[in-house]
């Protein structure tokens, strides 16, 4: 691990302060996935601005919308197990504790889970060609073992697929993104709009400028609590990344389909709202057969690598399912 | 004997838990400097150019050693190493040339004052390389490889061509391909070392090993100095699986470094090293053929096996099981390796055999599946009592009872014949078994055993306990054999100025060292029983040592036990403050370890077992059972329950054995349903790179595991009939999986790990 600065801030705006001012700054918070960057030397801040001081955990209603904000501080754990999250969003619940380890959980951020890298093995090891890492120096992926990678939207530049399970939840509920700016004034960023498509610019993950720091993220009412599942398939029972994921939720209108939000992980370089499904179901009766029909629709523009071509099919199953067990009440 | 067999709590239990119990990376020394090697970005080439500058100037950096500065060792000559009674996992000496043969080779180190300060300045050193095409890609290589003549002493070419005619005559047979990834060890405690230079000609090393004695034959070789001139110390170590078997090019780096900057020096690898330097179980490429007549009795078998070797002579010897197990007239058996730029294969828990057993009994449940023959009844009928090589019998055999009891206790009857008839909800339910067998090999030992006057034993042996109990069963043992509490009793194990002992791998501990254990200890009785007969002040004075027992620390005459006399007593009458024995238990059939320690006697070993190594085959049985249910949509596979049975002689320790076999049936599952590394066949850089991707089992991938043992002791193995345990229940569980996946789905599985992708 290279020598650093550590800087320890008490409120936001010191803290963006202190990163805007320096190109080589980045923020702290639970630090479990930024550590071990660094200590792999694929992150190389001179500096770190320890935000935990900040006053950004707290999980409320806002008056005036009804949405619910998310500290952008509160633990994973705590944002899972959160008596409303719980009640009103079960797929964001259902999706935190699918991710990582319980300890890791209790150590990791909301804001932080947003940021956190890809887990492409040729963006940690120093040694191969990752555009990410180090732009122009080749996507070491693309023509090697890519099992894990992209199906939807890559570039010849980057293939590599979002790790996070919490952002495929905060996706199909159409989150909310609260930024404060470098200035001290705030912005908000639609989810979609949140993470990026690699094209020419993998090594940038997201939409933030350099120094805007995640200070909430929003969540809007809505009626699919009694109605949503997150499926996630992966190499073992738990602690693994997904090999695919879903989260899916269905608002109806009798046994007609009023809205449907289905969002997949471990398929692109950003959480994959599965759009082409949505709006084949929209307005649809919630069957097998749609649901399958869905799936296929959605997957029909994948675009698989040499070792991920099961991800298609798994793609369709998980769509189908995981519909389907929203269907039946899948709380968490 | 009341004490062995009992499930007793681990003697060292309590040490463990608390943390108490020290590991080699935990011996820090005054002025200690911590190294970190610096690894090669290519895999084949050689070294054109290092530029260490940078590294030099990077803060608390003490020295960087490279090819160009490093001192030069002795010349290594394997015959000559292992003369001296060493081994290494790779034949390579770091620093010696600039030549790179895999993708992280240690091509440097860097000593600094810090962990921190090493690891960042051996970022700093920039290499430049003269690349060549690395050979990676296991298909290609596999056709310009090599047959070899032997493997690991036995023929590696058994009856080449003989089996074509049998097969193609026979009225029911199967052919069929079953491949294993490449698999790594990672033990929980990484390969950790603490050189301790003392002056020029001395040394110590903490070393986290499966063998102390081998580090040390190692380390003198190389550094030039008197064996005894180096200790070894590994009191505890947190597992090794093969990987601490032979020392690897880390230990000469770490006391290369001490040497070079003159002060105690630690190397602890990291989990990416471990994917690199420290072996792995190469990847095999097994075609299986099987024929038998329509009354299911097995005419032929041919195994031919394909794996991957480098920097040795080692290499997967899949065919094992195959060597051992049914009752087929013909059986040809033959490898074919390939050389690819990777670090040496090695030997990994259950070594050839756990491979070797996914491709033979899966290709039995195949066949018993085209003979509509049950595949317990199938392996029952072409069960053999006899090395169906060697012709000799086994030694004690009762794999038709870890059959029968295996059903049973797993409810076997239950099982449909037929694939896709069981369901549970949106789960397919399937049953699978396969059969388990693994060498039962004993090699000589010695142990040393004092009896104080205070009433409290030491016993020692230069061996181990990898976390698997052998302090415990060694006081049982002793417990037994001297009449003494095994509260009273001390072990002390884990130094190489301990009398000597084997390697701890092949699961040999058990087997070699207490009957070391025992002998010392008869002979320690004999000797005291003797003062206490010739005491005219003893109750014993002048009894017959035949007609006098022992308990409770005490001599009792048999016919009256008011005649009786305290070990203490003896001792103090006798103005002695201790009595020691050490012995060599060595028996005919196992491996030498060069000249027993100075102060240790040949035990004297009956004619009847000398022979014994000519009379019988040594080996070990099992019967694995699985339940696994699948939900084919999404290609999930939970193994629900597991039943294994095992037929291992002896059982010293009911408790740490029952540990041992959940743990080996754990550690299968981890090969069987995850557990993979795979190498980019452009750059020889393992993609798998750390716990993160290399996935082992978590407590939701294991289902509660029913342990059951035979428990009749072996006769002809020792006086105490106790085979190892360590390995044989990761045969076949693999097998018993894939075979149950058939059951349940209709489909088979011939490519390990079964991942979601596979059974879509």
């Amino acid at each position: 691990m290279r020598p650093f600065q550590y800087t320890k801030v008490n409120d936001a705006s010191a803290a963006v302060q202190a990163v805007s001012a320096n190109a080589n700054s980045q923020f702290l918070a639970g630090g479990t996935n930024l550590i071990d960057l660094m200590k792999e030397d694929v992150a190389c801040p001179v500096e770190l601005v320890d935000i935990t001081r900040l006053n950004l955990t707290q999980i409320s209603t806002v008056a005036e919308s009804g949405n619910l904000s998310i500290g952008a501080l509160a633990k994973n754990s705590d944002t899972a197990n959160h008596p409303v999250v719980r009640q009103n969003y079960p797929l964001l619940t259902q999706a935190i504790l699918a991710g990582a380890s319980g300890q890791i959980r209790n150590m990791a951020t909301n804001g932080g889970n947003l940021n956190q890298r890809t887990r492409c093995s040729y963006f940690y090891d120093t040694a191969m060609p990752c555009n990410k890492r180090e732009l122009g120096s080749g996507c070491g992926a693309l023509e090697g073992i890519n099992r894990y990678h992209a199906i939807f939207g890559w570039s010849e530049q980057c293939v590599a697929v979002y790790p996070s399970d919490m952002a495929i939840a905060l996706a199909a509920l159409d989150a909310i993104v609260q930024v404060q700016r470098a200035d001290g004034t705030q912005r908000t960023i639609a989810f979609a709009d949140y993470h990026r498509l690699p094209e020419n610019n993998p090594e940038k993950d997201n939409s933030l400028n350099p120094g805007e720091l995640i200070t909430a993220i929003e969540l809007p009412t809505n009626n699919f609590a009694d109605r949503s599942y997150y499926l996630k398939v992966r190499d073992r029972s738990s602690y693994a990344f997904a090999l695919v994921s879903v989260a899916a939720a269905l608002e109806m209108d009798g046994n007609q389909i009023q809205q449907a939000r289905v969002a997949m992980g471990g398929v692109a370089h950003k959480p994959w709202r599965a759009l082409e499904a949505e709006e084949f179901l929209t307005g649809k009766t919630a069957t097998a057969a749609n649901f399958q029909a869905a799936a296929e629709a959605e997957m029909r523009q994948a675009k698989p690598l040499e070792h991920n071509q099961f991800k298609v099919e798994l793609g369709k199953r998980i769509i189908a399912r995981a519909l389907m067990q929203a269907m039946n009440d899948g709380r968490a | 004997m009341t004490e062995t067999g009992k499930p007793i709590d681990r003697v060292d239990g309590r040490l463990k838990v608390t943390g108490a119990a020290k590991y080699a990376a935990e011996y820090n020394q005054p002025q200690m400097a911590y190294a970190f090697p610096v690894r090669s970005t290519i895999a084949n080439g050689t070294i054109a150019s290092v530029d260490t500058n940078a590294a030099l100037q990077s803060p608390g950096v003490l020295m960087v050693l490279t090819h160009e500065n490093a001192p030069r060792l002795k010349a290594l000559d394997p015959q000559e190493l292992s003369q001296a009674g060493g081994r290494l996992g790779e034949n390579l000496v770091p620093l010696q040339d600039g030549r790179v043969h895999y993708f992280g080779q240690f091509i440097g180190v860097v000593v600094a004052e810090t962990y921190e300060q090493a690891r960042h300045a051996a970022g700093l050193v920039r290499v430049a390389y003269a690349e060549e095409k690395p050979a990676i890609d296991f298909e290609t290589e596999l056709l310009k490889g090599f047959r070899p003549e032997t493997a690991q002493g036995q023929p590696a070419q058994l009856n080449t061509g003989q089996a074509a005619p049998l097969l193609a005559a026979a009225p029911v047979k199967i052919e069929r391909t079953y491949t294993t990834p490449t698999e790594n060890h990672h033990p929980m405690e990484l390969h950790s070392t603490i050189a301790i230079w003392e002056g020029a000609n001395k040394l110590i090393v903490h070393e986290s090993t499966q063998s102390v004695m081998t580090v040390r034959a190692v380390v003198a070789y190389f550094f030039s100095l008197k064996p005894e001139n180096v200790r070894v110390l590994a009191p505890y170590i947190g597992g090794g699986f093969g990987s601490k078997g032979n020392p690897w090019t880390n230990i000469v780096l770490a006391v290369m470094a001490g040497q070079a900057v003159n002060r105690p020096v630690k190397l602890v690898i990291t989990r990416h090293m471990m994917q690199t330097n420290v072996g792995r179980r190469s990847e095999t490429k097994q075609q299986v053929a099987l024929g038998a007549g329509s009354d299911g009795k097995l005419a032929v078998m041919r195994h031919h096996n394909n794996s991957y070797s480098n920097l040795t002579q080692y290499f997967e010897r899949s065919g094992s099981p195959t060597e051992v197990l049914y009752s087929a007239p013909l059986r040809e058996i033959t490898y074919q390796v390939a050389r690819l730029n990777i670090g040496a294969s090695t030997f990994v828990r259950a070594p050839g055999d756990a491979p070797g057993s996914f491709a033979l009994e899966s290709a039995m449940d195949e066949l018993a599946y085209e003979l509509k023959i049950d595949p317990v009844e199938f392996r029952v009928i072409n069960h053999t009592t006899t090395d169906p090589l060697s012709k000799l019998p086994y030694s004690s055999e009762h794999l038709i009872e870890c059959y029968r009891t295996g059903a049973e206790k797993f409810g076997w009857a239950r099982r449909k014949q037929q694939p896709r008839q069981t369901r549970d909800g949106r789960y397919l339910v399937g049953y699978g078994t396969a059969a388990a067998t693994y060498p039962a090999s004993r090699a000589s030992a010695s142990a040393r055993v004092r009896l104080a006057a205070d009433g409290r034993v030491i016993v020692q042996s230069a061996t181990l306990d990898l976390g698997t109990g052998t302090y415990t069963i060694m006081a049982q043992t002793a417990a037994d054999a001297l009449g003494v509490s095994v509260e009273r009793i001390a072990v002390e194990i884990g130094d190489s100025d301990l009398p000597p002992a084997p390697v701890s791998a092949r699961s040999i501990t058990t087997a070699s060292v207490l009957p070391a254990v025992l002998a010392a200890c008869e002979m320690l009785r004999k000797d005291l029983m003797q003062l206490a007969t010739a005491d005219a002040k003893s109750k014993l004075n002048g009894v017959n040592p035949a007609e006098i027992i022992f308990s409770d620390a005490k001599f009792f005459a048999r016919s009256d036990r008011s005649k009786s006399d305290s070990y203490s007593d003896i001792l103090r009458r006798n103005n002695k403050t201790a009595l020691e024995a050490c012995t060599t238990a060595m028996p005919a059939s196992g491996s030498g370890l060069g000249a027993p320690g100075a102060s240790c006697i040949l035990a004297p070993t009956d004619s009847e077992e000398n022979s014994d190594a000519q009379k019988y085959s040594f080996h070990s049985f099992g019967a694995q059972f699985a339940e696994v249910r699948v939900d084919e949509d999404l290609g999930l596979i939970r193994v629900k329950r597991f039943t294994t049975v095992h037929d291992v002689g002896r059982i010293m320790n009911e408790k740490t054995a029952r540990s041992q076999i959940i743990g080996s049936v754990t550690y299968a599952l981890g090969e069987t349903l995850m557990e993979e590394t795979l190498f980019d066949k452009r750059f020889g850089n393992p993609v798998t790179r750390t716990l993160a991707d290399y996935h082992v089992p978590v407590n939701l991938d294991v289902p509660p595991i029913d342990v059951h043992f035979i428990g009749k002791p072996d006769p002809h193995i020792s006086p105490i009939g106790a085979r190892g345990l360590g390995e044989i229940a990761s045969v076949g569980v693999a097998a018993a999986v894939a075979n149950a996946v058939f059951n349940a789905t209709g489909k088979r599985i011939r490519d390990l790990p079964i991942t979601p992708d596979k059974l879509l």
